[in-house]
C-alpha cells in the first residue's frame, strides 16, 4: 500500500521534494546546499544530475509540470530557475529576490509564468520573466507581515496569493502584476486586486497558538486550510462569511497540509503519520483516515517494567530503541500530490527528517475507513 | 581572520533593533478581565459543588493580562479549587471541561502549578495530568507549550 524509498544511500533528512508532470523523475534536497534530480528506474533510483549553485542551505523547491522549469530557493537569499538544456542537463538563472533574510519557502503560480518565494526579510518576492530585459524580475508584498514567512499557497486564477507567517497569521495576498496578465475577474475574496492588496487576514487563534506551518487553497480557490505548532487544523470559507473551522487534535504539530478532495485534507508532521481529516455535512473537522496502518496501539501501553527487563536482558545500560512503529522514522516535513490533483487526488508522496520518501495509495486506505463519509 | 572563542556573546545582539518596523506580539484587550471571584468560588467549595468551581475559574482565567498580581491570584485560587477535588472526581469534570474547550486551559494550570509545589500538591497535580492527558493528548501539551498567554 504503501511504497518506501531512498535515495543513494544517504540518510540525511529530505528538505522538500518535488515532481515532474509524469512524475518519473524528482527533485529533492538532501538538507544541504545541493538540489538532487533522481529518474525513477524500476525500484531503484539513478541520479540524473546535481544543481549545485545554491551557497547555503536549500529551503524551497517547485517544479514546474508544463513548463518544466524547476524554482529553487535557499538561505542564501537566492532564487534560481532551471531550464533543461538540449543535453539533459539543468541550466541555472539567478533570480534577484532584493531581500536580506534566507528565502524560506517557494511555489509556482498555475500558469507557471510567475512564483512567489516567501522570506524571513517579512516579505513575498512575486517573480516574473521580463522577455524585453531578458530576465526575472521580483516586485515585493510587504504590508502588513510582520516576521518570516514560512508557506504559500497559489489560488486556482493565477493571482491570489496565501502566505502563513510566524507572527502566527495567514493572509490572503492579491499578486497581480499588470504588465503581463489580464484584469483579473472578481472572486468570493474581493473585487478590487491590485498587487499586495491584502484580501484577508486570519490569526491563527486569539492567545498567539504557534508559528503557522503550512497553508493551501482548495481546488476551487474559496476555502484556505491552514496547520501551527498548536496541532489544531485550521479551515477558513468565504462561503460563511470567512468563518474559521478549527479542529485541536490530540497529535504533536502538523507541518504540512493539503486538500485532497473538496472536503478532505491531508495532514503530517511531528507525528510521523499522514492524517487525512474531512469537513461533514454541519461543517465540522473529523479524523477520517490514518494512512500508516502499521502503527498500532498497545493495548497495556509502554509499561515502565517491560523497558526494564528489556534492558536487563540486553545487558544495555540507556534505553536507546527508538525505533517508531510508523514507517516514517522522523518527522514528515513536505506532502507532494502524486496522481490526481486537488479535487480528486489517488496518491501522495511525503519525505522527512528520517531520508525517506513514502508515496501513499489514499484509495485503497480510504475505502477501508471512509464508508459513510462525505469526501 | 576572525578568531574562533567559545563566546556565545554575539548571538545575543540584537540585530533587528535597528528595523523601522519590528514585530511585536498583539496587545490583547483583556483590561476587564480581573479573574476570577473568589468569594463566589470559596462558598462554591463550601456547598460541595467542585466541579462548577473548577468550570468558574477556568473560564474567567486572565490568561491575556498583564498584571502578575491578577494571574498569581487566579493560580492560587485555581490550584486551591484543583487541589480540594478528589482523584475519583476528575474524570467526569474532565470530560465535562472537554465539551467547553476548557482542556487547554486546565492543562496550563496544572504545569503552573508544578511551579510551586505545596505539600502534597505534585503527586495530586500529576493525576490530574494524567486524566487531562488521557484526553487531550499530546496535542494540549503542545498548545500548553506554544501558547504566548501563559497561566
Amino acid at each position: 500500500m504503501a511504497e518506501r524509498h531512498t535515495f543513494g544511500g544517504i540518510l540525511a533528512p529530505i528538505t522538500c521534494h518535488a515532481w515532474n508532470k509524469d512524475r518519473t523523475q524528482i527533485a529533492l534536497s538532501p538538507n544541504n546546499h545541493e538540489v538532487h534530480i533522481y529518474r525513477r528506474d524500476g525500484s531503484d533510483w539513478k541520479l540524473l544530475d546535481v544543481l549545485n549553485q545554491h551557497d547555503l542551505r536549500v529551503m524551497g523547491i517547485d517544479w514546474a509540470p508544463n513548463t518544466n522549469r524547476i524554482v529553487t530557493c535557499a538561505v542564501d537569499r537566492n532564487a534560481y530557475v532551471w531550464s533543461q538544456g538540449d543535453d539533459g542537463k539543468w541550466k541555472p538563472t539567478l533570480v534577484l529576490l532584493r531581500i536580506n533574510r534566507a528565502a524560506t519557502c517557494v511555489k509556482w503560480s498555475p500558469l507557471e509564468n510567475k512564483f512567489a518565494v516567501g522570506s524571513g526579510a517579512r516579505l513575498i518576492s512575486v517573480c516574473y520573466f521580463e522577455s524585453e530585459n531578458d530576465w526575472w524580475v521580483s516586485k515585493h508584498i510587504k504590508k502588513p507581515i510582520r516576521s518570516t514567512v514560512t508557506s504559500l499557497d497559489w489560488h486556482p486564477n493565477n493571482v491570489l496569493l496565501v502566505a502563513g507567517s510566524t507572527d502566527y497569521k495567514v493572509r490572503v495576498f492579491s499578486a497581480y502584476i499588470k504588465d503581463i496578465e489580464e484584469q483579473p475577474s472578481p472572486t468570493p475574496w474581493g473585487n478590487r486586486m491590485p498587487l499586495g492588496q491584502l484580501m484577508a487576514e486570519f490569526k491563527n487563534t486569539t492567545a498567539g497558538g504557534g508559528w503557522i506551518h503550512s497553508v493551501s487553497f482548495s481546488a476551487d480557490g474559496n476555502r484556505i486550510c491552514w496547520v501551527g505548532h498548536d496541532s489544531a487544523i485550521n479551515v477558513a470559507d468565504t462561503s460563511i462569511g470567512n468563518q474559521v473551522l478549527r479542529l485541536k487534535t490530540e497529535f504533536l504539530p502538523f507541518l504540512c497540509c493539503d486538500w485532497i478532495s473538496p472536503n478532505s485534507i491531508v495532514v503530517a508532521g511531528h507525528s510521523c503519520v499522514p492524517l487525512i481529516y474531512s469537513l461533514d455535512a454541519s461543517g465540522k473537522l473529523q479524523l477520517s483516515a490514518r494512512l500508516d496502518q502499521s502503527q498500532k496501539k498497545e493495548s497495556s501501553g509502554i509499561s515502565a517494567m517491560r523497558i526494564f527487563q528489556s534492558l536487563d536482558r540486553n545487558l544495555r545500560t540507556e534505553n536507546s530503541d527508538t525505533w517508531l512503529e510508523s514507517i516514517h522514522q522522523n518527522a514528515i516535513t513536505c506532502i507532494c500530490l502524486y496522481a490526481g490533483n486537488k479535487s480528486n487526488t489517488k496518491k501522495i508522496s511525503t519525505s522527512g527528517l528520517d531520508g525517506q520518501l513514502v508515496i501513499w495509495d489514499l484509495a485503497s486506505s480510504l475505502t477501508k475507513s471512509m464508508q459513510g463519509l462525505r469526501i | 581572520m576572525a578568531k574562533n572563542t567559545s563566546s556565545s556573546a554575539f548571538r545575543k545582539i540584537d540585530v533587528d533593533q535597528y528595523n523601522e518596523d519590528n514585530f511585536r506580539e498583539d496587545e490583547l484587550d483583556s483590561s476587564g478581565n480581573v479573574g476570577p471571584d473568589e468569594s463566589e468560588i470559596t462558598s462554591l467549595l463550601n456547598q460541595g459543588k467542585h466541579s462548577e468551581a473548577l468550570l468558574a475559574v477556568l473560564q474567567n482565567a486572565p490568561l491575556g493580562c498583564k498584571n502578575q498580581q491578577i494571574k498569581d491570584n487566579a493560580l492560587n485560587i485555581t490550584l486551591r479549587v484543583l487541589l480540594s477535588i478528589k482523584s475519583s472526581q476528575m474524570e467526569p469534570i474532565v470530560d465535562a471541561l472537554e465539551e467547553r474547550d476548557l482542556l487547554d486551559v486546565l492543562m496550563k494550570y496544572i504545569y503552573r502549578g508544578f511551579e510551586i509545589p505545596s505539600e502534597g500538591s505534585s503527586g495530586h497535580l500529576l493525576q490530574w495530568h494524567e486524566k487531562a492527558f488521557a484526553k487531550g493528548g499530546v496535542g494540549c501539551i503542545v498548545r500548553v507549550l506554544s501558547d504566548t498567554n501563559r497561566a
